[in-house]
């Protein structure tokens, strides 16, 4: 166990915590909101950097995934200190078809109240949220550093949310 | 609190459905899950063939089909080329032809020039692609993977486990070695 800050696991936020709203951009003049997805699951998928150097990284495995995301009405946002910019570019040049949001100003500042932020060098933490039709966190995980966590975490706790009682498939 | 990290492991065992070289019997078993226009799975390729070769029968290997197609263009293409061929016994050969000719995807006289060489129809080959005989193969197939913790390609399963490590020679025959004593 070590307390250099770097081992966060505890930080991010919880199953059962309230999921912070927020209102990011996703395009120059596009607003995005947690609460706009009220009554369908949100997969929130927080990450270094856009770029990263390696052919089929963590967002474009979720756009490949995205059909078997669908299949629970859930909707999936990607986000990054990153600027909207090469945000527009890199979704272009991956072809994901799901928004990327920037947490660029105040910098970090959805990261941080998620816990997901690595100060140190200035970048969310790879660290995925499930947040549930009513807008509780139903899941969450952090990953460590260079792993790509990948996409069955996110589809187990989109499974074991349909299993909750009351709840009805809605796709 | 912590807890300690533990690999995943494949969620559909190597079975009968799946295209493997290699004894039934062997001690080990590597599983790939890859793409056929991805240039890392490319550069891997003479790799698991030099470990075929110093394995010999040691070593089962399989290989399973994850097309990232939203990066990879010609990605579903190949691997349903591969599929198809392998509805005439020739998945391996069409397989390795497909890995050492990255570079000729999307020539559509490249099947034709390889067909006496292959000793395939590959007017069989290309209907069996046109009417996408083997997409839910595939989907199988990519789906098997993101249960398991593939989250990239290549992405190798030793006896079970994903490995984690640089899919290098020297690592991985090291990884394969110690499986074999386990």
């Amino acid at each position: 166990m070590t307390t250099d800050g770097r081992h966060k696991a505890s930080s991010i936020l919880r199953p059962g915590s309230k999921a912070p709203d927020f209102t990011l951009k996703s395009t120059p003049d596009q607003n995005v909101s947690l609460g706009d997805f009220r009554g369908r699951p949100v997969v929130l998928a927080f990450y270094p950097a856009d770029w990263s150097p390696v052919c089929s990284d963590q967002m474009g495995l979720y756009a490949q995934v995205m059909p078997e995301f669908k299949k629970f009405n859930a909707e999936v946002l990607g986000i990054s200190v990153d600027g909207i910019w090469t945000h527009l570019a890199f979704a272009k040049d991956r072809r994901l078809n799901f928004p990327l949001l920037s947490d660029f100003e105040p910098k970090g500042a959805v990261s941080r109240a998620y816990g997901a932020y690595e100060a140190q060098v200035g970048e969310s933490a790879r660290a995925l949220f499930v947040v549930d039709p009513k807008g509780d966190i139903a899941w969450s995980m952090l990953s460590p550093d260079g792993v790509n966590p990948g996409a069955d975490g996110i589809l187990s706790a989109l499974e074991a949310l349909e299993r909750t009682p009351g709840r009805k498939r809605s796709a | 609190m912590t807890e300690r990290y533990q690999a995943p492991r494949l969620t559909l065992p190597v079975g009968e459905r799946d295209h493997a070289e290699g004894p039934p019997g062997a001690r080990v078993v590597l599983v790939e899950y890859g793409d056929y226009q991805c240039p890392y799975c490319g550069a891997a390729y003479p790799i698991v063939k030099r470990i075929q070769k110093a394995l010999g029968p040691r070593l089962r290997f399989v290989f399973r089909n994850f097309p990232i197609t939203n990066a990879h263009p010609q990605a579903q293409w190949a691997a349903e080329t591969a599929e198809a061929a392998a509805a005439q016994g020739k998945f391996w050969e069409v397989h390795d032809l497909l890995y050492e000719n990255q570079s000729s995807f999307g020539d559509p006289a490249f099947f034709t020039r390889q067909e006496r060489k292959l000793k395939l129809s590959v007017e069989r080959l290309e209907q069996g692609v046109a009417q996408h005989l083997y997409l839910d193969r595939i989907q199988e197939d990519f789906m098997s993977g993101v249960r398991s913790g593939v989250n990239g390609t290549p992405t190798f399963f030793i006896n079970g486990v994903r490995y984690d490590g640089y899919p290098d020679y020297a690592p991985l025959i090291a990884a394969l070695d110690e499986a074999e004593k386990a």
